[in-house]
């Protein structure tokens, strides 16, 4: 455990001491607002360090089982073992948060690891793999820069685990090349994450932390509400609200704001750009090539057939979709693959948990957005298309570590074994089921 | 056309409608099976015996546990009945609906529970596939939203592959050599009984079997003429004529395990009829690592002994293997059995017993590396069937404490935050 901990305390004295820096790099990567990169890149990453290096003795400690009538002597146990040979492999969005936490966990776990930042943002890429080695143990942890080819070529090593954040396309390309080696993965993927505007609520409130959640990091985030889900009458009222918040928050020209963030690079500019087609823009939609600037923007009347309505957008736009009511809604949300995240907006509670009940996604939050996320004790991962497995707190530790079942039996006490060898009878038999049968509990459990 | 498409998009449709989500419902159900093992137990019996000669298996945080839709359920063939309904009652505990696909080895089986078993479920929800090699592959081509398969690591990486197309999360619970160490401190004649029990059950079949022993030259010399009284005890001196002792499932897997005992020498057994896919419970001696005993799972009455220097070349020597789903040492002294534990990897650990800890349900049961990923048994089981989906109802109201996280941005605003947010660590925490 020393080992261990003293490789994640070194963790937090990179971003302490290198916080400038990333920040910095950031900022030149994709015009991150400080304030941003120090709250998702720093502050969460080290929240998440404390968690850990407040339990890992507890999480390490074997975890002692129920023992049935035959191994009420025994020592039966859970063994937390490392895997072995970590993959993680970085996206571009939060370079630094999304490489780290994974690493904290595996680290905390007993691994040793590889870490691939992504190529898309030179400059955090650069700090990886040139700072970061520096703080920790090179004979157990490594970085690799690695583009496309690069990283097919990687793959082809068998690794022990791989955990890969990403888009689903390439997810399953990570999950057939771990195929090949039965390697157990975790994907953290994406998809178009529903937010449900009921008619009961408070429409600043609600304009407020939707574009909050929509238009931070310029939305190149995997859990921002991808799309809204309201009533005609609804979306009468939140334009102008969420017209308020954003000038609210950037003041009357985005442009100039030092806290709207721009597009990562100009592959991603000019796709979003052409989202802009779909519906009609009530708010925003300037656009700046050479700055890769895409305006904080609302399309309003935007039908599901709408070219926006097929792909995850990460960017700054946020389509409405009318629907005549929460059961359309639901029925419209469920007609697409399971997202990272699903949005409720309500006042009254009980429609709340009606979208939560009846729908499927990685996680959910009523009455705002991105904040679950937040909680190192709520586990963070997708469903279907948008990820498989989850991490986060105890779940980062967890996902690195395999739960070997151990049993401690005695050498001696042979004749209580002699029960179960042949000579076979009826008569053992039925003392083997008494001894080792679970009753079903009897009628009067209050169900 | 994938196969039983039609049937995958009906279970769907049901899986949609919520059927499976109440409580009381996955209980009706789940009784239902307790009905099928207690009615059809005689059944069950005698089709296992005719397959493989068996004697008679606010703010608001919390976490929601989600099933995950549609699941497919694929069985192996040597606990025919077992490795289908125990992944079956922890998917139906969870909320799924469920396509099952029993082994088409064990004939009766299958015929068996693709008869019967359906009579006992809704059949909107749940449903028995009947399918071979070719079939199984395109029956892989629908998407399903989990898929549980037992069986051999080859056939892992093909189901692992065709979930890949759909990102399908899966267990895998696959096989592999479980190394059994007997050290020089040991009571003989136990260890033989417990090492010949695991071995020799269900005719070897068994993926958690001891594959191989090692122990010194030493340990050998007491260890065979144990093992052989031992196996007259179980079955007799012609274990061919003892009810107690099963045959191999099938034709083909007679051929490949008989073709092992040309491997080392025969110290005890090693007699054969291949018209009763009899093989007799066999020891073989002087076995390398090179040999073709060593090379494949054996999943046969045959136990082959290695001799080893010391406890660090046992270690060394199950080290440079793929990881077993098991691990088992037999000493009486407890730093062995530490260091063993402490120094090597395994799905599963088991000390002076083999088997045994996989009939405790309150530990998880699976491998690692090739032997497997995932686990289950007990609430590993509905665990496993379940999606841990994370919730956060935030009051529509107490809009102040947001403003603290909206731009526009001052850094005075950050420390506010922090403390907000932040987990210290605490520095009088007993480490």
């Amino acid at each position: 455990m020393e080992y261990r901990v003293a490789q994640l305390e070194a963790l937090g004295r990179f971003l302490d001491e290198k916080k400038q820096d990333i920040l910095e790099a950031t900022a030149a990567d994709m015009g991150k607002p400080p304030f941003e990169a120090e709250f998702s890149e720093i502050l969460l990453c080290k929240n998440e360090l404390h968690e850990t290096l407040n339990n890992l003795s507890t999480w390490m400690k074997d975890e002692h089982v129920d023992r049935n009538l035959v191994t009420q002597l025994d020592s039966a146990f859970i063994r937390k073992d490392p895997y072995g040979v970590v993959l993680i492999i970085g996206p571009w969005n939060y370079p630094i948060h999304l490489i780290l936490v994974p690493l904290i966990g595996a680290i905390a776990a007993g691994n040793c690891v590889i870490v691939k930042p992504s190529e898309m943002t030179k400059n955090s890429e650069r700090l990886v793999a040139e700072v970061l080695p520096t703080y920790l143990d090179n004979d157990c942890f490594a970085v690799v820069t690695a583009g496309v080819q690069e990283t097919t070529g990687l793959l082809e090593n068998k690794f022990d685990y791989i955990f890969f954040t990403g888009n689903p396309t390439v997810g399953r390309i990570m999950m057939t090349a771990a195929a090949k080696h039965l390697t157990p993965v975790t994907l953290e993927l994406g998809g178009k994450n529903p937010c449900y505007v009921s008619d009961t609520c408070d429409v600043q409130n609600v304009a407020r932390r939707v574009a909050w959640g929509r238009f931070f990091n310029a939305g190149q985030t995997c859990i921002a509400p991808d799309y809204v889900l309201c009533s005609v009458e609804m979306q009468e009222k939140l334009l102008p609200a969420l017209s308020k918040a954003i000038a609210e928050f950037y003041g009357p020209n985005p442009q100039e704001s030092p806290d709207f963030g721009r597009i990562v690079g100009d592959k991603h500019f000019q796709r979003v750009q052409k989202l802009l087609g779909s519906g009609r823009v009530a708010i925003g939609g300037q656009t700046d090539e050479k700055e890769r600037y895409i305006a904080p923007t609302v399309l309003a009347d935007v039908l599901p057939s709408d070219s926006i309505m097929q792909e995850e957008i990460f960017g700054p736009v946020l389509p409405i979709v009318t629907v005549a009511n929460v059961d359309e809604a639901i029925a419209l949300i469920n007609s697409h693959e399971q997202p990272l995240a699903v949005y409720a907006f309500s006042s009254d509670d009980k429609v709340v948990n009606q979208v939560l009940e009846r729908t499927s996604s990685g996680g959910f939050c009523g009455n705002d957005t991105l904040m679950h996320v937040t909680l190192t004790s709520l586990p963070f991962g997708g469903m279907g298309t948008s990820g498989l497995g989850m991490y986060h707190g105890k779940f980062t530790f967890d996902t690195f570590t395999h739960h070997r079942g151990c049993l401690h039996r005695s050498m001696g006490r042979e004749a209580l074994n002699t029960l179960r060898y042949p000579p076979y009878s009826q008569h053992k038999l039925g003392i083997v089921r008494a001894a080792s049968e679970v009753k079903r509990k009897g009628a009067c459990t209050l169900l | 056309m994938s196969l039983h498409a039609e049937l995958v998009s009906c279970l769907r449709a049901a899986w949609l409608s919520g059927k499976t989500r109440p409580m009381e419902y996955r209980m009706a159900q789940l009784e239902a099976l307790g009905r099928f093992l207690g009615e059809k137990h005689q059944d069950i019996l005698e089709a296992t015996a005719a397959d493989m000669g068996k004697a008679t298996q606010l703010d608001s945080a919390f976490i929601r546990k989600d099933p995950y839709g549609v699941v497919l359920i694929i069985g192996p063939w040597n606990y025919p009945i077992n490795l289908l309904l125990v992944p079956l009652i922890g998917a139906i505990a969870a909320g799924n609906c469920v396509v099952m696909k029993p082994s088409e080895i064990s004939r009766n089986v299958e015929k068996l529970v693709a008869e019967m078993l359906p009579r006992y479920l809704d059949q909107e929800c749940f449903a028995v596939v009947t399918a071979g090699v070719q079939e199984t592959t395109r029956l892989l081509e629908n998407k399903f939203d989990y898929i549980f398969f037992t069986g051999s690591p080859s056939v892992g990486r093909i189901v692992m592959t065709a979930a890949a197309k759909h990102l399908t999360p899966v267990t895998l619970e696959l096989g592999g050599k479980n190394p059994c160490y007997v050290s020089d401190t040991c009571d003989v004649q136990n260890v033989a009984r417990r090492v010949a029990w695991g071995r020799f059950f269900n005719a070897g079949q068994t993926c958690v079997a001891p594959d191989y022993v090692l122990c010194s030259v030493e340990m050998q010399e007491k260890l065979l003429p144990a093992l052989r009284e031992a196996i007259t005890e179980f079955y007799g001196p012609n274990p061919r004529e003892s009810p107690d002792f099963a045959r191999i499932v099938g034709d083909r897997q007679f051929q490949r395990v008989q073709a092992l005992l040309g491997s080392g020498r025969v110290a005890i057994g090693g007699e054969t009829d291949a018209e009763a896919r009899y093989i007799a419970p066999t020891v073989l001696v002087d076995v390398q690592q090179e040999d073709p005993v060593m090379q494949e799972e054996i999943f046969g009455p045959i136990l082959p002994i290695l001799t080893v220097a010391s406890m660090d070349d046992a270690i060394a020597f199950m080290n440079a293997r793929e990881r077993p789903l098991a691990l088992y040492v037999f000493s009486s002294c407890k730093k062995v059995v530490s260091r063993v534990l402490e120094c090597t990897s395994s799905g599963g650990f088991c000390a002076n017993d083999t088997i045994m800890h996989m009939t405790l349900m309150s530990l998880p049961f699976g491998g690692i590396g090739q032997s497997g990923i995932g686990h289950y048994h007990g609430r590993s089981s509905f665990e496993t069937f379940s999606h841990r989906r994370s919730a956060l109802l935030r009051g529509a109201g107490r809009e102040a404490l947001n403003t603290l996280r909206y731009p526009p941005y001052s850094p005075s605003r950050l420390p506010l935050l922090r403390a907000a947010t932040e987990h210290r660590r605490t520095s009088c925490t007993l480490l």
